[in-house]
């Protein structure tokens, strides 16, 4: 009846020829000393290897975040080794947890106080909507009062996961415009929110 | 001096609180953000200098009304609430909760059952003070025993995984046992643990236990005394570090705990120094009391080895094989489902031993489906009340130390 | 002399006469109602007296029974002797017009934020306590939610479909 197990049964031979990835260098025109490429592509692939995190951690996602950022399931690997506790110096915001109306304005206080360019992760259930907190205290999804760009779900997500989304912000940041955050479509997302 | 202060705020046009030049002191407020380490609770501290004049903590920024939520859901829908309550040690609060369903049920759990949840919660307490002694050592500054000791938190996570399938919220176990038997995986693991984690955990109390900028720091930081903290409603380590030997587990023992040997650590004055060495002892006992059961679970043979539930076919869903085969086993399924079985009127407490002191659960029964009243009686909470007091005329960075060794869980505080 | 279950509930009718009254014992411990005036007496009487030592307030909380006319709110205390290993539990009923009933903050400092917490969700008015105010709910929230007749949902959102979520 049972399924029979099959991952992590017997220890593995230590890998010592390690394969470690390099990321690719953008598509560009290569001469004699020079490479040229565009200036997007640059600063995208500058921005995403260097995300760093504030982790807004309030309840039991935060300690899977914790275990993501143990020896196991490195976090530093992208980039995110400094965990600046300052929303002044960060340029990501991971929300990991419940957030009661309470917290709500205190939340959307740090997130005005990042500089641009800033995206939001919403590591869990509870931050993507509430999870299994249906009530009178629980707010109900942090878009309710601060934009978010990636959404991981699970209750608590695994580390995977959690890496999974913090990847998929990479792939955000990699193409996203660097004449973004001035356009006319930005600027009205950002009212909708109440955010100058 | 303070009229130049006052007419320089009014031309710039800049708002001071209320007698904010004429006190002598600073307001400074610690949270509700903190490094993730901690949680969110909030310490508005008056400052001269360095020294702490006085706190005023604030709480409730992750009430999640799990209290009203449980008027709602069935007996067994609650074990996922009681998850989130100290979450570093979530299986305990379930187990705590199943026992106290089948205290109010009348149901008694066969011997097995109650090894295999003695080694459950041993485990889980083993992570709870692995979290927070190598939180107390980050905030002295010694980042490194924290990854040290994270990595053996994955491997009780992989012990979860193979009998519940989560690792951190577990909702493991079912009121009267266990959903499924451990399999020769689970134990393979949980040797490989007992074989590896006392090695770190030697490592680690090397690195700590006699570091002489650790002692400094901490020894004589947040002292309470034994009467004080009983009146404060002190439990678990906090209230053993200041000598007091009260344990739910010996005073009244539950899932056989009496079966086992174990030593009650107690410290002498009740500060930081002496909790973590509480704590870290426990450790030790605990893992004692894994080994005992373990062994204990061997000696049964036969039939009775394969017995991980109790024999309640009102309250334990019977399997999915036999719900789609036999015609009782349906009915039970439906009843146990729906909330027509008998669920007794009555009125239970019942207590366990958590990561942090006594967590109690306060059930009240009007026969229906779900509780009428049920209620948390959350250590958190209960002795985060003394913290203004252990901290008075301490320096600022010993409120952090003081606040990290009561390892304080917001989810637990707030409820 | 041993400390029965029977043994304290003589102690108490020896002391406070028919005042204690409702002696039950579900599930083992021993359950009795004082009048409301009593309870600082009550928890003095349990707290000095040199046999009963009931030094340890494990839990303050309330219940709320709107049936029960002129008695909607239970307040309930969990006590707990440590050197015998006894626990007692003991109830109050107030009326929910006037829930007034006097603070144990004198005697337990654990009382405080139990006594706050009780009356952030019930609305129950603790005479004496040094800080009444609400703790863990929001500072302007204007009703008392664990009552019966508040539902457990916020009721002005307006994004959830209640045909989707059958309520």
């Amino acid at each position: 009846m049972a399924r029979p197990v099959r991952f992590n049964i017997t220890p593995k031979e230590r890998d010592h020829q390690s394969h470690i990835g390099v990321a690719d260098a953008p598509e560009g025109f290569t001469g004699e000393g020079f490479f040229t490429t565009k200036l997007s592509e640059v600063v995208g692939l500058a921005r995403k290897n260097s995300l760093w995190p504030l982790p807004f951690a309030t309840s039991c996602c935060g300690i899977e975040f914790m275990a993501t950022m143990g020896a196991h399931y490195d976090f530093g690997r992208f980039g995110a080794e400094r965990m600046g506790f300052t929303p002044r110096q960060c340029d990501m915001l991971m929300v990991m947890g419940t957030i009661a109306k309470k917290m709500g304005p205190v939340l959307r206080q740090v997130y005005i106080q990042m500089s641009e360019p800033r995206w939001v992760i919403a590591v869990g259930a509870c931050a993507s909507s509430g999870g299994i907190f249906d009530s009178y205290s629980v707010l109900q999804g942090i878009d309710q009062i601060i934009p978010v760009d990636v959404y991981v779900p699970g209750c608590p997500p695994r580390p995977e996961a959690i890496l999974d989304g913090v990847m998929a912000l990479q792939d955000l940041v990699e193409r996203e415009s660097i004449r973004r955050r001035n356009t006319e479509k930005y600027q009205q997302l950002m009212l909708s929110y109440g955010i100058q | 001096m303070t009229e130049d202060l006052l007419q320089h705020s009014r031309e710039h046009n800049i708002k001071l609180p209320e007698g904010s030049i004429e006190k002598q002191t600073t307001t400074l407020n610690l949270g509700p953000t903190h490094p993730a380490t901690h949680g969110v609770f909030q310490n508005i501290l008056e400052v001269d200098g360095e020294r702490i004049i006085s706190a005023e903590a604030t709480v409730g920024y992750i009430h999640r009304a799990f209290e009203k939520i449980a008027e709602r859901r069935p007996l067994y829908q609650i074990t996922p609430l009681t998850d989130r309550l100290n979450y570093c040690s979530s299986p305990i609060n379930n187990m705590g909760w199943h026992m106290t369903c089948e205290k109010l049920l009348g149901v008694t759990t066969p011997k097995r059952v109650d090894y295999l949840r003695v080694i459950i919660m041993e485990l889980a307490r083993i992570t709870d003070h692995v979290i927070c002694n190598s939180v107390i050592g980050v905030d002295t500054g010694a980042l490194s025993v924290f990854l040290y000791v994270m990595q053996y938190r994955e491997l009780v996570y992989e012990i979860y995984e193979e009998i519940c399938g989560s690792r951190l919220t577990t909702n493991i176990g079912r009121i009267g046992g266990f959903e499924r038997n451990f399999n020769a995986t689970a134990w393979n693991k949980l040797e490989k643990f007992l074989k590896e984690f006392p090695g770190a955990l030697k490592e680690f109390e090397n690195l700590l236990q006699r570091n002489r900028i650790f002692i400094d720091r901490t020894v004589g930081a947040g002292p309470i005394t034994g009467e004080r903290a009983l009146n404060y409603g002190f439990t678990g380590p906090n209230l053993r570090a200041t000598g007091v030997d009260y344990d739910v587990r010996v005073q009244t023992p539950y899932s056989s705990y009496q079966d086992f040997d174990f030593a009650i650590p107690v410290g002498t004055t009740g500060d930081v120094y002496d909790r973590w060495l509480v704590r870290n002892q426990e450790m030790w006992e605990s893992l004692k009391i894994i080994k005992q059961a373990y062994q204990k679970i061997q000696e049964f043979k036969g039939e009775e080895a394969e017995v991980f539930h109790a024999n309640v076919p009102e309250y334990y869903l019977p399997p999915k094989q036999e719900v789609y085969t036999k015609m009782e086993a349906l009915i039970w399924h439906f009843k146990i489902v729906m909330g027509e079985t008998e669920i007794p009127a009555g009125e239970v407490y019942h207590s366990v031993e958590g990561g942090n002191g006594e967590l109690g659960f306060y059930l009240i029964s009007d026969g229906g489906r779900s509780p009428y009243r049920l209620h948390f009686r959350r250590p958190c909470f209960i002795y985060y009340q003394a913290y203004p007091e252990l901290i008075k005329n301490a320096m600022l960075a010993d409120a952090v130390i003081v606040m990290s060794s009561l390892n304080l869980i917001a989810g637990e505080m707030d409820a | 002399m041993e400390l029965t279950n029977e043994h304290i509930k003589t102690r108490l009718t020896e002391k406070f006469g028919d005042q204690v009254s409702d002696f039950v014992e579900p599930y083992g411990m021993l359950t009795f109602e004082a009048p409301k005036g009593l309870n600082l007496k009550v928890l003095q009487f349990l707290y000095d007296d040199p046999e009963l030592r009931f030094r340890f307030l494990t839990d303050l909380q309330a219940v709320h029974y709107p049936e029960n006319k002129e008695r909607e709110l239970a307040v309930v205390y969990h006590l707990h002797n440590l050197t015998d290993n006894v626990r007692i539990r003991f109830k109050i009923f107030t009326a929910i017009e006037s829930p007034d009933v006097y603070t144990a903050t004198q005697l337990y400092a654990c009382a405080n934020w139990m006594e706050r917490e009780t009356y952030d969700f019930f609305g129950v008015n603790f005479i004496g306590h040094p800080d009444l105010k609400r703790i863990l709910n929001v500072e302007e929230m204007d009703y008392f939610p664990m009552r019966k007749e508040f539902p457990l949902e916020d009721q002005t959102r307006i994004d959830k479909d209640d045909d989707m979520f059958g309520r």
